[in-house]
């Protein structure tokens, strides 16, 4: 019998929410870490029940929790992530140039073979490895180190890589995506990096088409077509059928194309899904509706689902990391609001219906199918 | 030397301790090797209280003892006696704040 865990990172904890392949029934186990910030929690694919969660506070500063047997106890394992080598500097929001300081790690982005191996994005923007199981972590300097990281610029929530997509089929490549840098991709494993942008336009910046300074913030691809990624960029929904060689415009008939997760069916690669958000100096749902747009055709034409959702007076936002998929037929979809609500669907974003409605603020939700 | 450490709320969660703790010292009492004895007791704490490269208190952390405010002293200074025989707890405080 299928089972799905649904991870749910908030503001104030940690939960985990369960339920048989019907996904009509659901325990809800927390919160963990209560009072704890956890930007992020996820399962290994090679070890369902390896999950590490990202606790953060302004007071006491990084945490890593691993659990070894999907999420009932937690361990504390390492939390030093120190910068290899020269830190050098970035622009800060004024312009001037401002040193590289660790302030959190906003996703943790385990192998797609080994347990032991996650990766970690963190603020202020770097990628970290850790082959121990979250023991000790080395930071692959070749992404901050760049040449064109001495111009990235934080966006409102800080300089944070909160995107880590490992190609499951071309060994070695790798993308990530940094607030408000951009994309980058590398095709030896993380040891060297470039920036992945031409197509973006984005008018907040000087030159809307610069190489770097865009804020993207959401990739998501499909694990069978890796060459093929989708974009949730500040403004405008994008689309890359050359591995980010190039991106094009596929917002189509999207009320606003302002928001934040994107991701795709799990057995359907051209349907995709977001929340188009009403702006960037709003972020709340347009018209007070919480409408999901999928479209089928992998962008440029969009249908709203609303079966269960609400659609008066609901003025929540649904952040880049609160939104999954399980991989059972139907696929399920899941997203988390600012509200604390978190919405399931089992038939594919037909029907939707509240798993929990009442958790603090939802940061990040992840999905396991497990079998 | 036994020294007693009063620990903020979410530090006894993640060190799965009560609210006080005892740590033995060898030595000077300081606040330096009081935390080092602490996180040697308790290594999830490292990185908490001070940061991990330039042992730097962190910035919405306070430690107080004897109704004083000891947060500005140096790390080397000596702990006032009655930290130093038990008869006070070092307290280590988070900054008050809302939400």
């Amino acid at each position: 019998m299928s089972q799905v865990r649904v991870l749910v990172g908030t503001r104030k904890g940690a939960f985990v929410l369960t339920s048989d392949g019907a996904r009509e029934r659901w325990d809800v186990s927390g919160p963990h870490f209560g009072g704890w910030e956890i930007y992020h929690l996820k399962g290994s694919p090679a070890d369902p029940n390896r999950l590490y969660a990202s606790q953060s506070s302004s007071w006491f500063g990084q945490v890593i929790q691993r659990s070894s047997d999907g999420g009932r106890t937690w361990e504390t394992v390492g939390n030093k992530f120190a910068y290899d080598g020269v830190t050098g500097t970035h622009l800060w929001y004024d312009g001037t140039p401002h040193p590289w300081e660790f302030a959190r790690v906003w996703h943790l982005e385990p192998s797609l073979t080994d347990p032991d191996t996650v990766y970690a994005g963190a603020e202020d923007a770097a990628l970290f490895r850790s082959t121990d199981g979250g023991q000790s972590w080395q930071e692959l300097p070749g992404l901050r180190t760049h040449p064109s990281a001495s111009v990235w610029q934080p966006g409102a929530g800080g300089m944070c890589l909160h995107t880590i997509l490992v190609d499951p089929i071309h060994p070695g490549r790798m993308f990530v995506a940094i607030s408000a840098a951009g994309a980058f991709r590398s095709d030896d494993a993380g040891t060297t990096w470039r920036p992945i942008n031409r197509g973006l336009r984005s008018e907040q910046i000087p030159d809307p088409t610069a190489e770097v300074g865009h804020c993207v913030h959401r990739i998501a691809m499909h694990p069978s077509r890796p060459d093929v990624l989708f974009m949730q960029k500040h403004w405008d929904v994008m689309r890359s059928d050359d591995a980010g060689e190039s991106w094009r415009e596929v917002s189509g008939n999207l009320p606003t194309d302002f928001g934040f997760p994107i991701d795709v069916h799990a057995h359907e690669p051209e349907t995709i899904y977001v929340v188009p958000i009403k702006s960037d100096s709003e972020h709340y749902l347009p018209e007070g509706k919480l409408r999901v747009y999928r479209s089928r055709t992998g962008g440029h034409e969009w249908e709203p689902l609303t079966k269960g959702l609400p659609q008066s007076h609901c003025y929540v936002n649904v952040l880049r990391d609160a939104m999954a998929v399980d991989t059972l037929d139907p696929c399920g979809v899941y997203f988390g609001t600012t509200g604390g609500q978190v919405y399931a669907s089992a038939d594919a974003g037909d029907h939707w219906a509240p798993i929990v409605r009442d958790l603090p603020s939802v940061v990040s939700v992840e999905v396991q199918t497990l079998r | 030397m036994s020294v007693r450490v009063v620990l903020p709320a979410h530090l006894r969660t993640l060190a799965r301790a009560g609210a006080e703790v005892k740590v033995d010292v060898v030595g000077p009492v300081t606040q330096r090797a009081v935390l080092d004895a602490l996180e040697a007791d308790y290594p999830m704490l490292r990185g908490t209280i001070r940061d991990h490269d330039t042992q730097r208190r962190r910035a919405f952390l306070r430690l107080f003892a004897c109704g004083e405010d000891l947060s500005h002293e140096s790390p080397d200074a000596r702990l006032p006696d009655a930290v130093a025989s038990g008869a006070e707890p070092l307290l280590v405080v988070g900054a008050m704040a809302g939400g």
